[in-house]
């Protein structure tokens, strides 16, 4: 008798407990379903399956540790992806931070038409999703490229952007870069939350603009620069469409554009090495949760939120 | 120090006219308010003056030099805004120091005005503490410590005291006035509350619409105000307001009897007839008429009654405290035309070229 071991006092919490609360609970179904069978099971699977090796074909045979071993040891092609993807986010992540904040400030100085230039400035970010976008840059950059004909007219003579693998990367930096629609978005509301009497103030001062900027834009702005820092970081680790449209899907040319996504990607579903590349897939997220707790620690020391209680 | 010279000064913001044609002479040293009812254009203006509104027609000079095209960084003013504008992010000592550090001041020099500032606002404990730990009048204090600091020829307040408290603002008007003893300079002062004009106040000018009412001391002002608007915002409680014909040199207001008029110069056959309520009494006075009374206000060292007259005017009598009157009293009110104020058909002050002998 289960009555008998839990006292009527909490029997009748549980009760009051469930008849409170079950609403709730059947409105949230439908996303728990998601969170639990979409989200949490693969996670869970996926980890599981890093201590595996497993074809799609054969049932999954436990290695332990194999699949972790032979990638920081044996494997080259782990630590070229780490390289490329590490040069990337540390070139792309400020390089779309400081065209977001440019352009943000360029159009807090209150265009009439501010609304306008805003869907404008935006719509790369939200085209930078497609696929199509990849495939136009490939284009552009092209060795007969919009790019090199641009160049032509002025007598310069163009690389294979693309095809070279000295260049390949950058133009993937660029292409970051002009995907600069969402931060600067963020950067704008947060401009805009700065108070102008502030700037009135230092301007009587005599304070001048560079020094109003650092002193006054910047520190105000730390909560908006640190969110956008943390976000954009995640993202540009994750980066994985472009890449793989640009470089058909290889990581050529010489392994240039082998992010850490497109070889997880090559690993899993060429190779259908699926215990290789689910164990690639928890360092990835390893790494992205070492840098966000990196930035975290490191945020007290320059992040100035101004509602904080002492 | 410096005074200023306004010109012929106006703003526009496209066909919106605030300000027009405003001429002003503000002496060096002296505690100019300006003062108006919302929207008369008094902030414009100061903003103007500072440099942080462009001056859309005539000149600005501070001491003898014309500013209009000099950025606000160069007019060698201070300004303290409602808000207060104080850096969050930095300490209530670097928000002192911040100004002074633009000009590449020696860090000796910076410290010694921050001390002193610190000390002549009685801020000296605050000073490793963050704008958002101060109360308001602490905030005010660093305000107008920023300002101090800065040691300028002119300073700006920008309805410095309307963010505090009834109580804090009569400590922080005592104390603003007292270091305006002690600075001595010129001092250009924005606010919508006519007790601050008329306390703190060397000159107050009234501002309505964009145009100037009056330019004066406070006492010039509440003796001898030169129309209508000006009568009826300066002075605390209300002056009171008659309408009155005019018939064979006397004044026939409705609810009065008829009573002779000084000899006043003008032709009009209506004039509004304005006076004080202190000016008038309870039972006795060479004008007398009934009345009922309708509120009574007791604020201890007066009393403020709204006497309804047979007309239905309703007068204000500011009495001492110590009478006892109720809602629905009949009562007599009197008052001595002497204290009068005239003004013509237009609103405009009228001065009695005679006084007296007139009523017997």
């Amino acid at each position: 008798m289960w009555r008998g071991s839990i006292s009527p006092l909490k029997a009748s919490f549980m009760r009051r407990f469930i008849a409170r609360n079950a609403p709730a609970y059947a409105f949230l179904t439908p996303w728990l379903l998601g969170f639990f069978l979409l989200a949490l099971g693969p996670i869970l699977a996926s980890l599981y399956l890093s201590f595996t090796r497993y074809d799609m074909v054969n049932a999954p045979r436990w290695v332990g540790l194999a699949n972790y071993e032979y990638m920081f040891t044996r494997d080259r092609r782990f630590w070229k992806a780490l390289e490329v993807t590490f040069t990337y986010v540390a070139l792309a992540v400020p390089a779309r931070l400081i065209m977001a904040l440019g352009v943000a400030m360029l159009l807090d100085k209150g265009l009439r038409t501010i609304g306008l230039y805003r869907a404008i400035f935006y719509l790369p970010s939200l085209l930078g999703a497609s696929i199509a976008i990849a495939i136009l840059w490939r284009q552009l950059f092209a060795a007969d490229g919009v790019v090199n004909a641009v160049l032509g007219y002025f007598g310069i003579q163009g690389a294979a952007w693309i095809t070279n693998p000295d260049t390949s990367l950058y133009t993937l930096v660029v292409l970051a870069m002009w995907q600069f629609g969402s931060p600067m978005l963020i950067f704008l509301a947060g401009l805009r939350g700065i108070p102008k009497d502030l700037y009135e103030a230092a301007e009587i001062d005599g304070t001048p603009k560079w020094r109003q900027f650092t002193r006054i834009t910047l520190p105000l702005l730390a909560p908006v620069i640190f969110f956008n820092l943390v976000l954009q970081t995640i993202e540009a680790f994750k980066t994985f469409s472009s890449a793989f449209i640009i470089s058909n899907g290889t990581g050529a040319p010489a392994d240039s554009l082998l992010f850490y996504t497109v070889y997880l990607f090559n690993e899993a579903f060429k190779f259908f090495r699926m215990g290789y590349a689910s164990a690639l897939a928890w360092v990835l997220l390893i790494i992205i949760a070492i840098f966000t707790a990196i930035s975290f620690l490191t945020s007290k020391y320059w992040v100035h939120y101004e509602n904080e209680r002492d | 120090m410096a005074g200023l010279t306004l010109r012929n000064v106006g703003k526009r913001y496209g066909a919106l006219s605030i300000i027009q044609g405003l001429n002003l002479d503000i002496h060096d040293g002296e505690f100019l308010v300006l003062v108006g009812p919302s929207g008369c254009g008094k902030s414009t203006l100061l903003r103007m003056i500072a440099g942080l509104e462009d001056i859309s027609e005539g000149t600005v000079a501070i001491g003898n030099k014309i500013v209009n095209d000099l950025p606000a960084s160069k007019r060698e003013l201070s300004m303290v805004f409602q808000s207060y504008a104080l850096y969050p992010h930095m300490s209530v000592a670097k928000n002192l120091a911040f100004g002074l550090q633009n000009f590449k001041m020696p860090k000796a020099e910076v410290d010694r005005r921050v001390a002193e500032a610190a000390r002549i606002l009685q801020i000296e404990k605050l000073m490793d503490r963050k704008p958002r730990q101060l109360s308001g009048g602490q905030k005010q204090r660093v305000a107008i410590g920023r300002a101090i600091v800065r040691e300028p020829k002119l300073f700006l307040f920008d309805e410095p005291l309307s963010n505090l408290d009834a109580e804090l603002r009569v400590q922080m008007r005592a104390e603003l006035a007292s270091l305006y003893t002690r600075l001595g300079t010129t001092m250009i002062y924005v606010t919508h509350d006519q007790v601050e004009a008329m306390t703190m106040a060397s000159r107050i000018v009234v501002l309505r619409g964009g145009k100037i009412e009056q330019v004066g001391t406070p006492q010039e002002l509440y003796e001898k105000p030169q129309n209508l608007f000006v009568a009826g915002f300066i002075g605390s409680p209300k002056i009171n307001m008659l309408k009155a014909k005019v018939s064979n040199n006397e004044a026939v207001v409705d609810g009065l009897p008829a009573f002779a008029l000084p000899v006043l110069g003008t032709t009009d056959q209506e004039l509004t007839l304005c006076i004080r309520p202190g000016s008038v009494r309870i039972g006795s006075g060479k004008v007398t008429a009934g009345g009922t009374i309708k509120l009574v206000e007791y604020l201890g060292n007066e009393t403020l009654m709204h006497v309804t007259l047979s007309s239905g005017q309703v007068l204000l009598v500011s009495d001492s405290g110590k009478v006892s009157y109720r809602i629905g009293d009949s009562v007599t009110i009197g008052f001595d035309p002497f204290d009068l104020h005239y003004f013509n058909a237009a609103g405009q002050r009228i001065e009695p070229t005679e006084n007296e002998g007139r009523i017997q």
